[in-house]
Formats: structure tokens, sequence, C-alpha cells
């Protein structure tokens, strides 16, 4: 009850933001805005973006956002719902060029080239910008198939033995392995939840990707499966610039090393993710992760 | 307290009094379905069993057994075994022969031509046949089975009531009674008919056979799942996976719509107008035909395989954008694979749309009386269905069971088709 009657003061002085037409809800918005939070770039970025937009039509999901993703590391990304966090992860390797409607300007590069160039093959940057979905998606085919699937299709591998090669430390990476070295044959939607998405993210790191996206990659797995992909993104993070979505704040405390807040289309503030939590410096996150909304 | 408790139990008691009307109501609708079931069931059961039941015995054929004397100065006067002259020898003259020495007591004019008409006018080939295949019969006498005259046939099959009086009765009392005496000496059979499946169409109904209408339902069948399969998998591919999303592919959409609401009749004035009359393709030819009812499948086809493409889900798509496949590699390797079986059970469906189609392929010439059997998809040729149309439309009661016949064999390859998507379903799946 308690909750609900701040959140409504929250609300109130933000306008009508979270329900009616999200546009006009943003310009209101914008009176309260004053700049993200924290710094924004880091040391050692895999990639860049800077003033970010994307509209779905005419409704605006993303609002001038500018942000880095640092090699070796992993950056969180967290918000109330519909506050735009998939749609910015979707951009990071075009995934949005599929929606029709949806429109990208600004500037996101990827070893400084400008991954929303005319000239720039999407195919390519999907190589090196991998991702994995919030619900399990593999392949209706074999399970080794699935790994070898994007080695074959970008001819990563010179012959049988060095696809065979890849699948194995794929999959040893993603911690699977040992529970399918002996039906590497049988199909992969047969797993469980928890071993299919390890086997998504097996099917991603065997292109050797630059960063993986994960797009709330728990959200459908028990905890148990939940803390061996925890588990597997601490590791993965040695040789990936990892970017993850999540809803829970104790994941991102747990995986995370900065941490970005997203609000209503803007990111609202960036940092380490230590700070973050201990020590907001924007009244929306403090308000967000102390459970008062969201 | 004491009032939340009541409460509490006045909404189970309301539960509960509504759960009676509930179960009811659904133990009603099951009955209503079952009840839909049941009937569809029992027409089904009926048409089978009138078809079945009328035409089994096409399946059957009245032989008549005959002493023939394989005369050498009839057949081959010089004794060279030319095969010329042997083909052209006069086996009629024979059969007569053969009838005249197994009735004796038959004397007049009249009434050797009633006796000569209880053996089919094919009874000649069948002679001939036997001859050329083995000229050493020249000089023996064999005891061969002959087929009889359909209405030969029908009275032995009871299609011809014995007991009303001639005047109201195809076979004359005198024939009768030399179909008795036939019987009694046990020359007269019936047996497998062979010919109704290896002969082309007849106007002696004990002679006609679907071989010709199979062979053309084939060619036809052929030329259209060679058409239309690939031309409506590239069109659905195309307009659901490629197609920009505007005014003309809209358009495009709802007229595939309204042809699959077309009347079939209207495909084969198109195809007179177009195929024969512009392009001069040849009339009754299998050709035109298979374009004709691809005409008319593509839409079946194309709007089938379009829907089996929308229920593959975006999330395999994006799985495989994910890992960089491109948009023809994400089709190409996922899409399609898992589409195909829908596309298939759409394919097999048009096909025995095809298949059962008739009206626009006597526009297109396919209704003519044709004896040879097609040897190529130019040749002219007829289907089954209008095979079955033709011969509903003869006189002869002979006729009738070849009808049932005909659409006992129809329905045979439909079944097969049908089970043949449920196969072909299955194995894709199971791959998976
Ligand atoms: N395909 C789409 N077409 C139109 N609008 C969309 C589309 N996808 C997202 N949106 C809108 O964009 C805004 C941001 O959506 P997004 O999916 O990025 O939110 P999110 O932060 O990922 O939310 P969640 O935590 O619920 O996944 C929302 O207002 C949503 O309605
Ligand atoms: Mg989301």
């Amino acid at each position: 009850m308690h909750t609900t009657i701040q959140y409504m003061a929250a609300e109130n002085t933000l306008a009508p933001a979270v329900s009616g037409d999200g546009g006009q809800a943003l310009a209101e918005d914008s009176r309260d805005f004053a700049g993200t939070v924290g710094d924004v770039t880091v040391a050692n970025p895999a990639m860049t973006a800077r003033n970010v937009n994307v509209w779905y039509g005419e409704q605006q999901a993303i609002i001038d956002t500018s942000l880095d993703i640092g090699k070796s590391q992993v950056i969180s990304m967290i918000g109330p719902s519909g506050c735009g966090k998939s749609t910015f992860i979707r951009c990071l390797n075009r995934m949005n060029d599929t929606i029709d409607s949806c429109r990208v300007t600004g500037d996101i590069r990827l070893e400084g080239q400008n991954i929303y160039d005319k000239k720039l093959d999407v195919v390519p940057l999907r190589a090196q910008v991998g991702m994995v979905f919030q619900k399990p998606n593999p392949f209706p085919k074999s399970i080794y198939d699935n790994v070898a699937y994007g080695p074959r299709i970008h001819g990563l591998a010179e012959d049988k033995q060095g696809v065979d090669e890849i699948v194995e430390t794929s999959l040893s990476k993603a911690g699977l392995w040992d529970e399918v070295k002996d039906r590497l044959g049988e199909p992969g939607t047969g797993l469980s939840g928890g071993q299919q998405q390890r086997l998504c993210i097996a099917r991603t790191i065997a292109v050797s990707p630059e960063v993986i996206l994960m797009d709330e990659p728990c959200s459908a797995l028990d905890p148990i499966a939940t803390a061996t992909i925890e588990e597997l993104i601490d590791e993965l993070r040695q040789h990936y610039a990892i970017a993850i979505v999540t809803h829970s704040m104790q994941q991102a405390a747990r995986v995370s090393q900065r941490t970005a807040y997203f609000h209503l289309g803007r990111l609202i503030e960036v940092g380490a993710t230590d700070d973050i939590f201990t020590n907001p410096g924007h009244r929306l996150t403090e308000d967000y992760i102390t459970g008062r909304f969201g | 307290m004491n009032s939340h408790s009541d409460k509490r139990v006045r909404t189970i008691d309301r539960v509960n009094a509504s759960l009676a009307e509930r179960y009811a109501r659904e133990r009603r609708f099951r009955t209503a379905g079952l009840a839909a079931v049941s009937l569809g069931l029992l027409f089904v059961s009926f048409l089978f069993i009138s078809i079945v039941g009328n035409g089994y015995t096409a399946f059957h054929q009245t032989k008549i057994a005959l002493e023939v004397f394989f005369d050498p100065q009839q057949l081959d006067p010089d004794g060279r075994h030319d095969y010329d002259a042997l083909t052209r020898a006069d086996y009629g003259g024979l059969v007569k022969a053969s009838m005249r020495n197994s009735f004796p007591a038959v004397k007049t004019r009249q009434e050797k031509r009633a006796l000569y008409a209880m053996v089919s006018s094919g009874a000649a080939f069948e002679l001939q046949h036997m001859v050329l295949a083995d000229p050493s019969l020249i000089g023996t006498t064999q005891a061969v089975w002959l087929t009889a005259d359909d209405d030969i046939d029908m009275l032995v099959k009871g299609h011809i009531d014995r007991s009303v009086p001639e005047s109201e009765r195809r076979v004359d009392d005198r024939t009768l009674a030399w179909v008795e005496r036939l019987e009694q000496e046990g020359a007269l059979k019936r047996r497998f008919n062979t010919a109704f499946f290896t002969n082309g169409d007849s106007r002696e109904p004990e002679l006609a056979g679907i071989a010709g209408a199979v062979m053309g339902s084939c060619y036809v069948l052929l030329v259209t799942l060679l058409l239309a399969f690939p031309i409506a998998v590239a069109t659905a591919v195309y307009l659901e996976e490629f197609a920009p999303r505007n005014r003309w592919t809209d358009l495009i959409e709802v007229n595939i719509n309204n042809l699959a609401a077309v009347p079939s009749i209207v495909f084969g004035l198109l195809g007179l107008a177009v195929f024969i009359n512009f392009f001069g393709l040849p009339r009754s030819a299998a050709l035109v035909g298979g374009l004709v009812l691809t005409l008319m499948t593509l839409p079946t086809i194309i709007i089938a395989s379009r829907a089996a493409l929308k229920s593959v889900p975006p999330s395999i798509r994006e799985a495989a954008l994910g890992v960089g496949a491109s948009q023809q590699q994400t089709i190409f390797h996922h899409v399609l694979p898992l589409a195909l079986p829908g596309m298939l059970t759409g394919t097999i469906i048009g096909m025995a749309q095809a298949l059962g189609e008739t009206a626009p392929l006597l526009m297109i010439g396919m209704v003519a009386f044709i004896v040879d059997i097609p040897g190529g998809a130019l040749d002219p040729a007829t289907v089954l269905p209008v095979q079955i149309f033709l011969w509903a439309d003869s006189p002869e009661r002979a006729f009738v069971e070849r009808t049932s016949g005909a659409i006992m064999v129809l329905l045979f390859f439909l079944v097969t088709m049908n089970a043949l998507a449920v196969v072909l379903r299955k194995r894709f799946e199971r791959r998976w």
C-alpha cells in the first residue's frame, strides 16, 4: 500500500508519464531531466553509442542516449518495464532493422566504425555483436548443429574437424559440454530451459563475437539455472564485452561492473555497479532500486 | 469474523450451485459435437456403401468358354506365319464359327445374329492377341474364355431381372435360354476384370476401361504439381519475407484471396481463351489441363504456404539473424524447412482438389471420347472425374457399375494422396 502511494506521487511530479501517449509524456518529462548522471564513457570501450534516438512510428522509445560498452566487463541495464532497455540493446546489433516502423538516429560505433552506416553490412556486424534472447530459442536441429551453424555460415573452420573443435570449446565455455557431449545429435529443443539458454550462449560465442548482448537471459529460468548462467557470464567477461538487460537488481549487482538505469526512454544514470546500488546519484534511480516503483 | 466466514460459505455455495449448470452445459456441448460427428460419419458411410455396393461388380467381367479351332484355312492359308497377314485375318469369323459349333441347333440368320451378340466385339481381338503371341496355336483347338457382351454380363450379375416379362427385359427369352444352358455347362464365369484397368474408353461397356483416364489424370497432375508448387512457394516466400508492405502488395494479397474463391469454370474459360486460342496449344491435351488447374490451385497453395511461413515462430528468425545469418540464409536454412510440412499439406490439398476437378476441363475439350491411352502431355486425354461424368451420362446399364467403379478408383487415389500428405508431414517433423 505504502509503495503505491509513493509511486503515484512520483508519477504526479512526472506529469502523465506512465499511461497515455508515450511521446507526449516524454516531452513533458524533459523538464525534469538535466542529462545523464555519471560518466557514460569508459577507458576501453568495445562499443560507443552517442545521442541515440529511436522511434517506433511516431512514438519515441529512446531519447538522446549516449553510452559506452566497456571491453572485458559486464554492463547491466535496469529500469521499469517499457523504459526502452530492449530497444537500446537491440540497436547495438541492428536487430531493430527487422521492425518496419523502427527508426534509429545517432552514432553507434564498433571499433570506430559507425554501424548504422549505409554501406555497412549487418551480417558481419551481427557476427561481431552476438545476442542472447529472453526466451531460449535453439534451432529445431541437433545440439551440434545449433552450435555449428554460425561457424559454418561464416566459414570459420576449414573442415569438419575445425567445426568439431569450435563446437566443443563453445559448449565448454558455456558450461554445457559435460552434460551434452554424449548426445550432440539429439535435438536442442529437448534440453531443459536452463540448458537451452546455455546452448544459445554457446551458439553465440561459437562465432567469436566482440560483444554479447543479453536481453533478460534468465527471466524464463529457475534460481539454480539462473545461478549457473550468472557464473557463466562472470567467466565470459574475460573475453567479451557483455551488456545484459535484467529486471533483477540482485542479478545486476552480482554479475555486472557497471550499471545503467533507464527511465521512460532516457538513460538516467550510469556508473560502477557498487556506487549505483549504495549511493545512487539521481532521485529516480534511488526510487527504483529501493523498490518504490517499477 | 463471523460475517466474513458467512460470506465465504456463501461464495462456495454459489460456486456449487452454478457447477451443476456448468457441467450440464459442457455435456450438452459434447453431445452436440458427438452428434455432428456421427451424422457426418453416417453420411460418409452411406456414400461409401452406395458407391461400393454399386461398383464392386465392375471389377468382375463375365467370360464365355468356347472351343475355338484356329483354322489354318482362315488364318494363314499360305502357312508362312506372316505377321501382317495374321494381324488382318478374320478372327471375328473364328468366334462366330465357334459359337455355331457350341449351339448347333441355331439355324436362321436372325437367330445366328442374336447368338453372335452374346460375345463381345472385343473377343475377336482377344483371339488375335493369342495368335500373334503364339502362332503355333494355328491348327489346334483350344478352350478359350472370351469376354461376354455387356447384356449377358448384366444378366449374370443379376442386374437384369430374369422374372419380368420378355417385353420389359433387355435380353429376350431365346438368349436367356442359351445363357442358362451355358451356366449349367459351367461355360459362363465371372473373372477379374483386367480390361477395366488396362483399356481406354470404349462404346462397349465390357471393353471400357479407366487406363486412359488414369494416365490423363497423371499427366495433368504432374504438370500442375511441377508448375504450381514452385511458383506458389516462391510467391509465398516473396510476399511473406521480402516484399515491402505497401499498396501494391496489399492489392496482390487481396487478389490472391479473391482468386481462391473464383468458380473453377472461369479458369477453364481463361484457359480456352489464353492457352488454346491465343497460344495455340492443342485442344484436349493434358498440358493445357495442367496449366488450367495450376491457375486454379495456385491461390490455395499460396495461402497455405503463407500461413505456414507466418506460423514459424519469430524467435527462430531472431536466433538466426542474431548469429549473423543473412535474411536469405535465415529463410532457406530455418524458416522454409519449418514451414515445409504446412506447404506440403497445402499442396496436396490443392492437388486433391485438382484431381477431382471437372468443370474447367470440360471448357478446354478434355471431355472428348478418347479411346487411346495418352502417351504424353500433348496427346488428347481425359481425366478420371470427366470419365466418370461421361459414363454416368451413358444409357447402358453396364456403365452404372463402371461409373461407381471409377469413382472407387478416384477415391482410392484421393485417400492415397491424403495418406501421403500425413506420412510426409510426419517424416519432416521427426527430422527436427
Ligand atoms: N515493435 C514495437 N513496435 C512499437 N512499439 C514498440 C515496439 N517494441 C517496443 N515498443 C515500445 O517501445 C517502448 C520501449 O520498449 P522496450 O521493449 O524497449 O522496453 P523494455 O525496457 O525492454 O521493457 P521490458 O522490461 O518490459 O522488456 C515501449 O513503450 C514499447 O511499447
Ligand atoms: Mg525488454
